[in-house]
């Protein structure tokens, strides 16, 4: 080679060099696209979005901003940012229990044909309860499930071994059993702990807790029967009758055993008290199990269990108001004569997308939402603690090395996914309430009763008398006839 | 407004006429003349006009459509939302209806406490009443005012005296007008106490009036976390002295009063600054001579503070206690933060009430909770002016 074609071939290469280097990279499908997503003040649901936002943004170019506010205000900002026109939030993660009121006014994008073509999101692997109701309004997708939310009870196996006691079946074991520990010392710090937590704070998540206790009086002929309303005129079940004032009656009782400043506590208290080793019993979603687990917070890391909510050996005639046994025909699903009746409360975060947002930042929208969903991300997602994401898809029950590699030993992943798995698939299951303006009948009524009920302003009589004539002026205001053929809708109902 | 001559417009006219000017001309001549003229005529309502029309959207505006929300009731519909008329339908379920015990609170039998609140209250009514009608100074303005000003006191005593104590309980109304005297009765007690202290001649004064400033600059929301956090008795950085205290297991937030009072401290510890500031204002602007005489002549501190200091300062005292009071009817962060209204209901102020309706979609009920509010404050605030802040300013005059 002579030096000319030495020094030639040189140039052209430091050239070549040259120009890729100033060469911009290859445009990706959202360059330039930014996605104002809103959901609640985390850390929980917040921290997964923002911790996969960044990685989002490098595969597609899309930036990712997540707003959060506080969860009670979600729900009225996000309604207000749309209604008004603002339109400042591209997409949310929310409940799905409040669709209803952005479906009907048309706030929110039906995305059934992105989701149809969607090869990536394995629609097939998504568990059928979050597939077809909980992404679902009258047949068509508007939201992408990303969290899978039924309330189960959580135990402390070592307690348990130690009382020689059971896991509480019934909701009688289940105060046999708070009673049982409370007093005792259940961390070894020489303190004496409590047998039961629940987040009874008001405004908070409470009323999630009273209809789980309530669910396996009110409903036993399966999921099309209803937990709130009868279904012929829609009367409320949470009303005057035995069933409800039993429900009451137990959780009242529950009060007994838990810390003295229990009605105080929201989800994130009782949760740190549970794996701080200072309860016996809690009522939650799936976000214990993975918490019990961080092994730099947890003190119950292979101590705790999981049941399907208790349940009931006596139910509600709703003829008479009155208590019965359970027969195989008033409780046809009962185990043992006993009838659960777990409950989907919430229905899992999801994600769904402004119908008036830009088509560009749509599209975008829904690409992160598939993209957090996708199996690759939501499998690792649903067994850290924090991500507040509960598992929903079938691979994620059917494979137990997620779980163990997760720091779960085998035998508490299977009772956590078993008990998930039985409340999924329970024809008994209770669906929760998604009527229009839901929210006035759970956070507001229901939550205030309840509250009042726990702070001694109302006796078990009144808290019954006063959710009944609230939930009636309500519907009255709304609508009987059409609130009564959305209820008998969204349940299945005849 | 203008100051310069104005030409008629005939004379105008006829000095266009004069140029020769085209009657096209003519026309633009006579509409600029015209335009300038009005404008000159109007100057004065121009330059207020952005400010009106300012004022108007964002106080007047809000005002009347929050007065129609009131009236109507809100539904998510398929075509956006409907906002249907329903007269004082929203009104009378405060008042009279199934949301009678949130605002008024449930009465079930007078206690004792309430008893002696009502005779306290009814009996201060008729004397200051029989005061006014026996001074001889009797206006109808001031006799209408007086009439519905004491009417609702009326109202507001009968209400606490038989909602408070036994089993009753009382409603969101009671509780805020209860933050608003036990609030700005400490604050203002302690924060005039702090200020009459900054004020005279003690070592590191001005190192005081720095930290005592400090809260006034946090952000309520803020306020309301940190006190939430020094509040717990379990978790917050004085456990270790609840503890020891014995109080360790003590739950503020189980006690509809001791939930009560833990805003109170935590809205106090917040405003005592703005008091104190005030206050400090007023004691240093008193002139020293008054009170050097008085030295002179012997007086003891106390007559000193009692017969030239306060006198001297409660006009401006009474405007500072004003000012509270219109802010304290308007509490909402602290009970929010702290407790969330509860327990039940027991610490949930109006503007929580009206703020709790709203985010679920019942706009309307929580629009006749802001204008139930906003009668009561007004009337008060107003009755509060006329009767104690403006004698005390012609007593001073």
């Amino acid at each position: 080679m002579s030096i000319r074609k030495f020094l030639t071939g040189l140039t052209a290469g430091a050239g070549i060099c040259a120009l890729a280097a100033l060469a911009p990279a290859a445009a990706a499908e959202f360059d330039g696209v930014t996605i104002n997503v809103m959901t609640f003040t985390g850390p929980q649901i917040a921290e997964p979005l923002q911790r996969r936002a960044p990685d989002f943004e490098k595969a597609t170019g899309a930036k990712v901003n997540v707003i959060t506010v506080p969860f009670s205000d979600l729900y009225q900002k996000l309604l207000t940012d749309w209604t008004t026109g603002t339109n400042s939030v591209d997409a949310a993660v929310f409940a799905p229990q409040w669709m209803v009121d952005y479906v009907t006014p048309g706030l929110l994008e039906d995305i059934s044909d992105r989701v149809a073509k969607d090869e990536a999101i394995k629609l097939d692997d998504i568990a059928p309860f979050f597939r077809e109701f909980s992404q679902k309004f009258n047949g068509k997708t508007y939201m992408l499930t990303l969290d899978g939310d039924f309330q189960m009870v959580y135990y402390r196996t070592d307690v348990a071994k130690d009382l020689g006691l059971n896991p509480p079946q019934t909701w009688d074991d289940y105060l046999a059993f708070a009673k049982a520990a409370h007093g005792k010392d259940l961390n070894g710090d020489g303190k004496a702990d409590f047998g039961s937590c629940i987040a009874k704070k008001r405004n908070a998540q409470s009323y999630w807790m009273i209809i789980s206790v309530a669910s396996a009086f009110l409903q036993s002929k399966g999921t099309s029967q209803g937990a709130f309303f009868k279904t012929e005129d829609l009367q409320p079940l949470y009303g005057q009758n035995e069933a409800f004032a039993e429900a009451l009656r137990i959780y009242s009782e529950t009060t007994k055993y838990g810390p003295p400043d229990e009605i105080n506590l929201d989800v994130g208290d009782t949760r740190n008290l549970f794996t701080s080793g200072q309860c016996a019993l809690s009522i939650d979603w799936g976000d214990i199990g993975t918490l019990a687990i961080d092994k730099e917070k947890s003190k119950v890391i292979d101590k705790v269990g999981a049941v399907v909510l208790p349940g009931s050996k006596r139910v509600l005639d709703r003829e008479t108001g009155k208590l019965v046994d359970c027969t195989p025909e008033i409780c046809p699903h009962a185990k043992d004569g006993i009838n659960h009746a777990p409950f989907a409360a919430f229905g899992g975060w999801s994600g769904g997308i402004n119908a008036k947002a830009d088509p560009k930042v749509k599209d975008a929208a829904y690409a992160f939402f598939s993209w957090m969903s996708q199996p690759e991300h939501s499998n690792e997602d649903v067994t850290i603690g924090i991500t507040g994401f509960n598992p929903y898809r079938l691979s994620q029950f059917q494979n137990l090395e997620l779980w163990t590699k997760a720091g779960m030993s085998e035998q508490a992943a299977k009772d956590y996914l078993g008990a998930i798995q039985e409340s999924l698939n329970s024809p008994n299951m209770v669906l929760d309430l998604r009527i229009p303006q839901n929210q006035r009948y759970e956070q507001v009524a229901l939550d205030t009763a309840i509250a009042r009920l726990l702070a001694g302003e109302l006796d078990i009589e009144g808290a019954m008398k006063d959710v009944a004539a609230s939930w009636n002026e309500i519907t009255d205001e709304l609508s009987r006839d059409e609130q009564l053929s959305a209820y008998k809708s969204t349940i299945g109902a005849q | 407004m203008s100051e310069l001559p104005l030409r008629s417009e005939p004379a105008l006219t006829a000095e266009a006429d004069r140029a020769g000017a085209s009657s096209g001309e003519r026309i633009r001549h006579i509409t600029a003349v015209g335009i300038t003229e009005w404008l000159d005529r109007h100057s004065g309502r121009l330059f207020v006009l952005p400010a009106v029309l300012l004022i108007l959207s964002f106080s007047i505006f809000p005002l009347i459509i929050s007065a129609w929300l009131s009236l109507s009731r809100f539904k998510l519909v398929t075509t956006g939302f409907e906002l249907k008329y329903i007269g004082l339908a929203n009104f009378r379920k405060l008042l009279f209806g199934s949301q009678q015990f949130h605002f008024l609170g449930t009465f079930t039998e007078i206690s004792p406490f309430g008893g002696l609140i009502m005779l306290a209250g009814f009996g201060a009514i008729a004397w200051t009443l029989y005061r006014y009608l026996a001074s001889g100074s009797i206006s109808v303005l001031g006799l209408i005012g007086r009439l519905i000003a004491f009417s609702l006191l009326g109202g507001i005593v009968l209400m606490f005296g038989t909602t408070i104590g036994g089993k009753s309980q009382i409603g969101s109304l009671s509780t805020t007008i209860f933050y608003v005297t036990a609030g700005v009765a400490v604050q203002f007690l302690i924060g005039m106490g702090l200020a009459f202290l900054c004020s005279q001649k003690i070592a590191g004064r001005s190192f005081f009036r720095v930290v005592f400033f400090i809260p006034l600059m946090v952000t309520p929301v803020g306020i309301a976390y940190t006190f939430r956090m020094l509040a717990d008795m379990k978790f917050g950085p004085f456990a270790p002295l609840w503890s020891a205290m014995g109080l360790g297991q003590f739950a503020w937030a189980a006690n509809p009063w001791s939930a009560r009072w833990v805003v109170v401290i935590g809205d106090s510890w917040q405003w005592i600054p703005f008091v104190f500031i005030v206050m400090l204002a007023a004691f240093e602007s008193q002139p020293r001579d008054e009170v050097e005489a008085a030295e002179l002549d012997g007086a003891s501190p106390l007559q000193i503070f009692r017969d030239i200091t306060w006198p001297s300062v409660a006009p401006v005292a009474a405007t500072v206690v004003l000012i509270r009071v219109i802010e304290a009817f308007k509490m909402v962060d602290l009970p929010n933060v702290l407790t969330n209204g509860g327990p039940g209901i027991a610490s949930e102020s109006l503007t929580l009430h009206a703020f709790m309706e709203w985010r679920a979609l019942n706009l309307g009920g929580s629009a006749a909770i802001a204008y139930s509010l906003l009668f009561v404050s007004t009337i008060l605030c107003v009755a509060f002016f006329n009767l104690i802040v403006q004698p005390m300013r012609r007593e001073r005059a």
